[in-house]
C-alpha cells in the first residue's frame, strides 16, 4: 500500500469535515500514524511506482558516499520545511521578544548551509554521487497544517531535529574510514542537537529526551522518532542506577538506522 | 608528526589561561598548574600508535588509540561532573537560580555524573590492566570562580559544554572501533543539547543557542578541536598532573 494512496483514502474518509483546529490536527496525525503502522508499508516497492504513487526514497548504502547522500536528503527536508515556514509567516515575529523568529531564522540558515556543504562534499550537482531534492508534502496529504498552525509547525520542527540527531549518529560508523567526512558529519550532528534542544525548550520541554517520550503535545505519529531512546544500559553500564531511568536515558541519545529514518522521511515525500 | 602536550608549572598569566578567559568571559585568578605546550615532536618513530594509558616518567599519560581517546573523554567528564556537583551543592543554589535554571543545572549534574561513572566502568572493563591503566580520580580547583554568581556559573557551564562538544567532535576521527565511536556520538549530542540550553538561559531571546560565535556562518558546522587544543582549556581547573603525549 502506497503512502499517498493511503493518505488519500484517509483524507476522503476523515478529513472532509475537519475543523482544522490544533487539537484535531494532532488527533488526525495520531490516527494516521497508527494506521500507517498497521499498514506496514513496503517502502522498497515504491521504486516501481508510477506518477500516481509517492516517490519514496530508499535506504542509501552503508558507505561514506551513501551516508552523505542520506544526510543531504534529510537536510533538503529540513531546509525546505524552514524556508516554507519563514515564507508563510506562521512563525510569530513578536512573541517572546522575537525569540521564535530569531531561532528559526538561525536554524533555517544552518540547514541551508548544510545543504550547500553536503552538495559540495558530494562533488557538486553534476557529480554522479549527487542526489536531487525529493518533492516534500509537509501537510501529509492535507492531514495537518504546519504553515498555518504554529503549534503543528513547532511539533514537526522538534520531530525533524530529534530525527536529525539520531540519523547522523546512525551514519557515524559508515564514515569511520573517512576521517574528514566523519568530522564534518559530527560537526553537523552537534548543530542538529543544539537545534533540537532549543526547539524542545521553545515547546516547554526539556532540551533532552527522557526515556522514549516524545513529550507533551507531540502527535502520536511522531513516536517513531523516539522509540528506542529509553536505553539505560550503555556498554554494560546501568545509567539508571545513580539518578533513575529518566536521567540515565537523557544522558545518551540513541541512533536510528538508515531504514528507520527513511521510513520517517517518506511520510513527507510525495 | 605529533604534538606533545606537557604538564608543567606555569605562571597564572599563561596563554592557555587567557584562551579560557576568552571562552568563558570570566575572570579567573589562580590554579596551580595547567597543561600546556603542543611543541612539535619529531621522534614519532618511538611513539607507538597504541600506547596504553598509564604512568610514564612518573606522570599519568592518557595514551593513544581508542583507550587514549576514551581516557581523554573520561578526564573531561570528570571535570564536568565535578563542576556541576559543586554548582548544585552550593548553599546559594536555590536563591541564585530560577526554578527553570535549577532544573537544567540539576539535569546536567545528573548527566555528567552518569557520563563520568560510565567511562570509569567502561574503561575498567576494557583496559587490559585497569589497576595501572585507569586514569585516577582527578582533583580540581576553580580559583576565584564564584559559585554564588549566576553569571559566572552559567558562563563557565557554557564554556565547559561548548568545549565538550568541540572535544568530542575533534576526537571522533581518532576512534577506530565503531562501537566506541557510537558511544561517543551518543554523548556528544547530549553535550550539544546542554550547550544550547545554557546559552539560551544566558541570552534567551536570541540565536545564541547555536550562535555565530560557535557555529560557522558559511558551513553551518559546529566547532571541532584536537585534544592538544582542548586540554589547556580544561587544565585551568584540573590540578592533577597528567600528559597526553600520544594524542594530536
Amino acid at each position: 500500500m502506497n503512502i499517498l494512496k493511503f493518505i488519500e483514502s484517509f483524507t476522503d474518509d476523515n478529513l472532509i469535515n475537519s475543523t482544522g483546529s490544533r487539537r484535531d490536527s494532532f488527533a488526525q496525525f495520531g490516527n494516521i500514524g497508527k494506521n500507517i503502522a498497521l499498514a506496514s508499508i513496503p517502502f522498497g516497492l515504491s521504486a516501481l511506482s508510477n506518477k500516481a504513487f509517492a516517490k519514496d526514497i530508499t535506504a542509501t548504502p552503508a558507505t561514506p558516499i551513501g551516508a552523505l547522500q542520506f544526510a543531504l536528503t534529510l537536510e533538503y527536508l529540513e531546509n525546505e520545511f524552514y524556508a516554507m515556514a519563514l515564507d508563510s509567516g506562521v512563525i510569530p515575529a513578536s512573541e517572546n521578544g522575537g525569540r521564535d523568529l530569531k531561532v528559526f531564522q538561525q536554524i533555517a540558515d544552518h540547514e541551508a548551509d548544510h545543504v550547500k556543504f553536503l552538495i559540495a562534499g558530494l562533488g557538486g550537482t553534476m557529480s554522479a554521487n549527487f542526489v536531487p531534492k525529493p518533492t516534500f508534502d509537509f501537510t501529509v496529504g492535507g492531514a495537518f497544517d504546519p504553515f498555518n498552525d504554529y503549534p503543528t509547525f513547532l511539533a514537526l520542527a522538534q520531530a525533524f531535529e530529534d530525527t536529525g540527531v539520531r540519523a547522523y549518529k546512525g551514519q557515524a560508523a559508515n564514515l569511520i574510514t573517512t576521517p574528514d567526512l566523519l568530522t564534518a558529519a559530527l560537526q553537523i550532528h552537534s548543530v542538529e542537537a543544539r537545534h533540537a534542544s532549543e526547539v524542545r525548550r521553545l515547546r516547554g520541554l526539556k532540551g533532552w529526551i527522557s526515556n522514549a517520550e516524545r513529550g507533551a503535545g507531540m502527535p502520536a505519529a511522531t513516536q517513531a522518532v523516539y522509540d528506542g531512546e529509553g536505553v539505560t544500559i550503555q556498554a554494560g553500564f546501568n545509567t539508571a542506577s545513580a539518578f533513575g531511568a529518566a536521567a540515565g536515558s537523557e544522558a545518551y541519545d540513541e541512533p536510528l538506522t538508515t531504514q528507520q529514518v527513511v521510513d520517517i522521511a517518506n511520510i513527507f515525500i510525495v | 608528526m605529533k604534538n606533545e602536550v606537557k604538564i608543567h608549572e606555569v605562571d597564572p598569566a599563561q596563554n592557555s589561561r587567557r584562551s579560557f578567559l576568552k571562552l568563558s568571559g570570566l575572570t579567573l585568578v589562580t590554579t596551580g598548574l595547567v597543561l600546556a605546550g603542543c611543541s612539535d615532536n619529531d621522534n614519532d618513530n618511538d611513539m607507538p600508535d597504541n600506547s596504553l594509558p598509564g604512568i610514564r616518567n612518573g606522570v599519568f599519560d592518557l595514551g593513544s588509540g581508542d583507550f587514549g581517546v576514551l581516557t581523554y573523554a573520561y578526564a573531561l567528564e570528570q571535570l564536568e561532573a565535578d563542576f556541576y556537583t559543586k554548582v548544585v551543592n552550593s548553599s546559594s543554589f536555590n536563591t541564585v537560580f530560577s526554578s527553570v535554571e535549577r532544573e537544567v543545572l540539576t539535569d546536567l549534574y545528573h548527566h555528567e555524573v552518569v557520563h563520568r561513572d560510565f567511562f570509569k566502568a567502561a574503561l575498567t572493563g576494557a583496559l587490559p590492566n585497569p589497576s595501572t591503566q585507569l586514569l585516577p580520580a582527578l582533583a580540581f580547583n576553580y580559583g576565584s570562580l564564584n559559585f554564588n554568581s549566576r553569571t559566572e556559573v552559567l558562563a563557565t557551564a557554557k564554556a565547559l559544554e561548548d568545549t565538550g562538544v568541540a572535544a568530542y567532535n575533534g576526537a571522533g576521527k581518532l576512534i577506530k572501533t565503531a562501537d566506541y565511536l557510537l558511544l561517543a556520538g551518543k554523548i556528544v549530542s547530549v553535550e550539544a543539547r546542554h550547550a544550547a540550553a545554557i546559552r539560551s538561559l544566558i541570552n534567551p531571546n536570541s540565536k545564541d543557542f547555536a550562535g555565530d560565535d560557535i557555529v560557522n556562518m558559511s558551513t553551518g558546522l559546529d566547532d571541532a578541536k584536537d585534544p592538544s587544543k582542548i586540554l589547556p582549556i580544561a587544565a585551568n581547573f584540573i590540578t592533577t598532573k597528567f600528559t597526553a603525549q600520544y594524542l594530536p
